[in-house]
């Protein structure tokens, strides 16, 4: 029993010393390290916070539209409370500001009509051959879910949308890429798509880069991930549901169990 | 547990059914006052907790089944629409995805229970089999559900796993080649492999839920096994199922469900990947196809073995050695509680079982592809060399008099002739 033992323990530091040395292999060949930021939507309680969410659809909409589609959205969604929670007016406006192909009519033709909040989000392509002509080849993926579809979600979004640098001496960058600390093989074909003051806030936030990549990334998870705050809010009460319900099997667990042990008292008695 | 039906029908209608269909007979004889061991402790409240995790997949997959299109354009987005625009979607979705791991989580605790309890031996042989062909259909079922996402993850995690069958071409040139293009429904993975899969998903669950039947009926012939592996030979033995382990499975499950709704609503996606929210498309590789964490340890053994025919037939073998685990433990006593020896060997499958399902989550190469290959090794070792051998060189610990006294100590046991008038099970709660 003695030779079991020694041979468990011989084996289990023979695992332990290659061990390391996985360890750090792991370490390293995972990519670039993304920085966690705090949000307000994080677990257990978080929420969005309407604000940030208003600002973040500005700018996916000056910016990020441009080139990246949201075909799982439509201009519906930004009225929803537990979203952008923007007035059904400025929904409407703001969906008027699109103009949709609509048809066949009466004379099966198709025609323009300016967006209603029923619409999806209008694509800035007509199609993937046409977006990657326009884009050196690239696609811009589509960014419906974007933030999950990505490891590290809203902290990745917002380390990539900061992460442009100037390439380190030596790099060797192709022709047409650009260096990205965040991204994959450190070049991405997206050029870098915010600089101070090309969105305007009007709610006193610092029109910055970092607001920018902050608030989109935050709205990116919204699009993502839109039943999040009623997903917190259900899940806080079936947990204490679960809670009080576990203390009362447990008691009446005992309880029932007593019983047995009552009719083993007497027996041996 | 063979045992005399205690069952009196009450009413005229009762009675009228009891000659027809002794439904409510069976309910009584075998749910109410089945004799249970009284020392079944937590191991033992999985097989109530699988139950329910069956009933709940079957409940949400045929709600999602309702919002679902099975094609390969509609597929993602129909998904997506359910968690959009479906009333309670999200929560139906979510509870399926998160659902199947905790579905995995409870099976592998179950089996590792019956294997640490040696609850395959005589006479349990044919429970422990329809256990395995549970496991074997739930693998199936769990990998065709995935695929019915159609993001890049599932498409190519079919892609792999029907291309394993065209490693019959070694055999005979052709087989596998004619046998894969049939699985597709065609000549790559497409909308016809999906609307098969999707088809063969909403079917197996009704297969599971009827060998659970088979299951469920096979441990009522014997009887339950115990933590300690010996047969129950008094009445003082057992207690009834009602209220003692009802009760009990009762407090486990919720405790289990504090677990998943932990993961449902704080954390729905930490179990998955996050390259099935791109959708499947066929000209992108993704640099690291990864199975489902469930999956791993049997990704590990499939990829630690460099010939893909052999490969296959490890990652097959796997799953299939399980089959004759009763006759390969040659232990004369069950419970590996009693086995000085045999238990760190056991220990050390399951440290090997988590290992694998690590490994299998790393690229195979260097380090990770040679401990891949040992943990591979021991994982067959364990079934076809210790078992037999550690039972047959191995002397048990001294096993306790009977159930009754593993649990009240040896002064339990009274001397023969002392009135035994109230020794039969209580049932109180019955009544």
């Amino acid at each position: 029993m003695t030779m079991t033992r020694l041979a468990v323990v011989a084996f289990l530091l023979a695992l332990a010393i290659p061990g390391s040395a996985l360890a750090e292999e792991a370490a390293n060949g995972h990519g670039p390290a993304i920085e966690a930021q705090e949000w307000s939507f994080a677990p257990p309680f978080g929420g969005y916070n309407k604000g940030q969410l208003q600002r973040g659809y500005r700018v996916y909409k000056e910016v990020c539209a441009n080139c990246h589609s949201m075909r799982l959205l439509s201009y519906r969604n930004l009225a929803e409370p537990s979203g952008p929670h923007f007035s059904p007016k400025a929904v409407e406006t703001l969906a008027a500001q699109a103009q949709v192909t609509d048809g066949p009519d009466d004379k099966g033709q198709m025609f323009q009509r300016p967006g209603r909040p029923s619409d999806a989000f209008r694509s800035p392509f007509a199609n993937d051959q046409a977006a990657r002509a326009a884009n050196n080849g690239a696609l811009p993926p589509d960014l419906s879910v974007m933030a999950k579809a990505r490891p590290g979600g809203p902290d990745y979004i917002y380390a990539l949308l900061t992460g442009y640098h100037k390439a380190p001496p030596g790099f060797d960058l192709t022709q047409g890429m650009y260096y990205n600390t965040a991204f994959q093989g450190y070049q991405t074909a997206m050029p870098n798509p915010l600089v101070d003051g090309v969105v305007p806030y009007t709610d006193g936030t610092k029109p910055t880069v970092d607001n920018y990549a902050k608030d989109v990334s935050a709205f990116l998870m919204w699009t993502a991930e839109p039943k999040l705050e009623e997903r917190h809010k259900i899940g806080a009460r079936v947990m204490i549901f679960l809670l009080v319900f576990a203390v009362i099997m447990y008691l009446s667990k005992r309880a029932v169990w007593a019983r047995l042990h009552r009719r083993d008292h007497t027996h041996t008695a | 547990m063979a045992h005399p039906s205690t069952y009196q029908p009450a009413s005229g209608i009762e009675k009228w059914l009891d000659a027809r269909l002794p439904f409510p007979r069976v309910m009584h004889d075998q749910f109410l006052v089945f004799p249970t061991p009284r020392n079944l402790n937590y191991w033992w409240t999985f097989g109530g907790i699988l139950t329910f995790m069956l009933a709940v997949q079957i409940a949400t997959g045929i709600v999602l089944a309702m919002h679902y299109v099975p094609t390969a354009e509609g597929a993602f987005d129909s998904v997506e629409k359910i968690m959009r625009d479906v009333n309670w979607g999200w929560l139906l979705r979510y509870s399926h995805a998160v659902g199947a791991s905790m579905f995995f989580l409870a099976v592998y605790i179950h089996s590792f229970r019956g294997l640490y309890y040696g609850s395959y031996k005589a006479p349990r042989e044919v429970l422990w089999i329809l256990g395995v062909v549970i496991l074997l259909l739930m693998i199936a079922t769990a990998f065709m559900g995935y695929s019915l996402v159609w993001g890049q993850m599932s498409f190519w995690a079919v892609t792999v796993i029907t291309n394993l069958f065209s490693s019959l071409d070694s055999l005979i040139p052709g087989l596998g080649t004619t046998l894969v293009e049939w699985i597709w429904g065609g000549f790559a993975v497409g909308g016809p492999t999906l609307n098969r899969l999707y088809a063969l998903h909403y079917l197996f669950p009704f297969v599971i839920a009827g060998v659970v039947i088979l299951h469920i009926w096979a441990l009522h012939v014997p009887g339950n096994n115990n933590p300690t592996g010996i047969d129950v030979k008094t009445e003082r033995d057992v207690i009834p199922f009602h209220p003692y382990y009802t009760i009990k499975d009762g407090f486990a499950l919720v405790l289990f469900l504090l677990l998943f709704a932990a993961l449902l609503f704080y954390a729905p996606n930490l179990l998955g990947h996050a390259d099935n929210y791109i959708p499947a498309n066929p000209l992108q590789t993704p640099p690291h196809i990864v199975p489902e964490w469930y999956f791993l340890p049997f990704y590990a053994i499939l990829r630690a073995i460099p010939n893909k025919l052999f490969g296959v037939i490890g990652l097959l073998g796997s799953i299939g050695i399980l089959v004759f685990i009763p006759w390969l433990d040659t232990s004369r006593i069950r419970s590996t509680s009693y086995r000085p020896i045999y238990k760190w060997f056991f220990w050390l499958f399951v440290v090997t079982c988590l290992a694998l399902g690590y490994l299998g989550s790393q690229a195979p190469d260097g380090w990770y592809l040679f401990f891949g290959r040992v943990f591979t090794i021991y994982y067959f070792a364990f079934f076809l060399l210790i078992m037999p051998i550690v039972g047959l060189i191995e002397r048990p610990k001294k096993l306790p008099g009977s159930i009754t006294q593993s649990v009240l100590g040896p002064e339990a046991s009274r001397p023969a002739g002392t009135p035994a008038a109230p020794s039969e099970p209580v049932r109180e709660g019955v009544a």
